[in-house]
């Protein structure tokens, strides 16, 4: 239960770190809030014979909100600062939403939006969001910058499309559009635990009320964030209108529609038929609170 | 081989401490092995237990997922810098009056994950503290009296002010 050696380089600026990266390539690990990579390094399932110390550069430690609500979060910003931030709350509810789902306070004093996006564990509630949200992942090298689409970041079991000289630098957040809704359920079996299921939503609905755009994403139903195109089709085009029976058949349907569409794989916590129960209910509920937001900020409402 | 020593300088508990530590030396092995302070203590080392955590740079952190390096010039506090027998801190008076601990594994990260919760919640309901009180596990008391332990330190310090 202790970590093997390794050397232990603190640089202060992004250069620096970048410089580092390159040089050492896999042997290297970045260390954020070092929630995940310390327990790996404690129960010696990683090894890395460096690691670069991000907690010195204080330019990534930059959570900035444009003028029309983008959001960019950088890669010291922790997930204590996130939750807790207006301008976050007002324009990604989502996210803040899931992230209070997302282990304990102590560990969300450390640990950052960006090492759980690198980290890429399945069972996390914050890709699955990034994926809802339709997140830009910005990853930077010594050989410059490019943006990553949260649904090509995530590849696979603790894989993401980063090389090895590459650090996620920031997430960028565009803001929703008006008539949004979005929720995130799950079910653990202790507050702070990784979740048996988890459902992020967001819907649209436009100035008639039509559902024009469904994402409907699960963490912990396969090997990477699972995103429900066949429970997507159902709530598009649809009509919720104000008739609670209708509305409520509506988002059972999709519930159906997810459990159908989704391939569990269950773990030592809970069986794959059980996730599949627990998909069915977390998005039927999940849905229903997200048409009665988006309702709450219909365009027909701000006329 | 002999392996690389770092030089750290960190405020432990309001003191300058000064120390040649291996880069993978845990904070809390620091803490309890080097500086001799074995109130915080070690349950787990994968973050899941929360009997190890101080405050770094006044926040709750677990010393078993930071290294000792990580700490140059930076500030801890251990559970060592709340009272003393004769002069008990009010939460751990609060803790003696209700029966907030039995056999006291669990007590110094609970305390000190509560002193900055009480310091940013003055005023905190039994839901709020239950929630605070998430990230650290307790095997002997059912959690009943720290929650009635945490209320009273509350209320003792908003009557002492
Ligand atoms: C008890 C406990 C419970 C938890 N419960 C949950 C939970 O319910 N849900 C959940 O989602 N998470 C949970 N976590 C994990 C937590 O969210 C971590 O904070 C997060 O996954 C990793 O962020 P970090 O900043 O600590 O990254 P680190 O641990 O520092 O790094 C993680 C990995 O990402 C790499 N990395 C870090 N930053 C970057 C970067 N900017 N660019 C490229 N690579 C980078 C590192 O090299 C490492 O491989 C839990 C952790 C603990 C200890
Ligand atoms: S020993 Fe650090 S959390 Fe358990
Ligand atoms: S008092 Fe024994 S573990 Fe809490």
């Amino acid at each position: 239960m202790k970590p093997p050696a390794f050397d232990y380089e603190a640089p202060t600026s992004l250069a620096e770190a970048l410089a580092l990266k390159a040089r050492h390539g896999e042997d290297a690990r970045f260390l954020a809030g070092g929630q995940s990579l310390v327990p790996a390094m404690n129960f010696r399932l990683v090894r890395p014979a460096v690691l670069i110390d991000l907690n010195g550069v204080a330019d990534l430690d930059h959570l900035s909100c444009s003028s029309s609500g983008a959001l960019g979060i950088g890669a010291l910003v922790r997930h204590a600062r996130v939750e807790s931030d207006r301008e976050v709350a007002r324009h990604q509810p989502l996210l803040v939403e899931a992230i209070r789902e997302v282990a304990h306070p102590q560990v969300r004093n450390r640990g950052t939006l960006c090492g759980n996006l690198a980290h890429a564990d399945p069972a996390s509630e914050l890709p699955a969001v990034m994926v809802a949200l339709k997140a830009q992942l910005h990853a930077v090298s010594i050989r410059g910058e490019r943006s990553i689409p949260a649904a090509d970041f995530f590849q696979g079991t603790y894989t993401t499309a980063l090389e090895p000289d590459e650090l996620l630098a920031r997430v960028q957040l565009e803001p929703l559009p008006t008539g949004t809704g979005t929720a995130f359920l799950e079910l653990a079996r202790r507050p702070g635990d990784y979740a048996m299921m988890g459902v992020a939503v967001l819907l649209q609905l436009d100035a008639s009320g039509a559902c024009t755009d469904a994402r409907v994403v699960c963490c912990g139903a396969g090997d990477r964030p699972v995103a429900s195109a066949a429970t997507a089709a159902v709530l598009r085009a649809a009509t919720p209108g104000s008739d609670p029976v209708a509305l409520e058949a509506l988002c059972e349907a999709a519930g159906a529609a997810l459990a159908a569409s989704i391939d569990p794989p269950g773990t030592v916590h809970v069986t794959a038929d059980y996730q599949r129960h627990l998909a069915q209910v977390l998005a039927a509920r999940a849905i229903a609170m997200a048409f009665g937001r988006a309702a709450a900020h219909s365009p027909r409402r701000s006329i | 081989m002999a392996a690389r020593q770092y030089p750290i300088r960190v405020t432990v508990n309001g003191t300058e401490r000064e120390a040649e530590v291996e880069a993978r030396l845990l904070l809390s092995d620091f803490i309890r092995h080097r500086l001799g302070l074995t109130g915080t203590h070690v349950g787990c080392e994968h973050g899941v237990c929360g009997a190890c955590t101080i405050l770094h740079d006044g926040v709750p952190a677990r010393a078993c997922l930071l290294f000792a390096v990580q700490t140059h010039g930076h500030s801890i506090e251990t559970v060592e810098s709340l009272g003393t027998p004769e002069r008990l801190h009010p939460l751990q008076a609060a803790f003696r009056a209700c029966h907030g601990l039995q056999c006291g594994y669990c007590t110094p990260g609970i305390l000190m994950t509560m002193k900055a919760f009480l310091e940013q919640h003055p005023d905190p309901d039994e839901a709020a503290i239950r929630k605070a009180l998430s990230g650290n596990l307790c095997r002997c008391t059912g959690y009943q009296n720290i929650v009635a332990a945490v209320s009273r330190a509350a209320a003792m310090a908003k009557e002492g002010a």
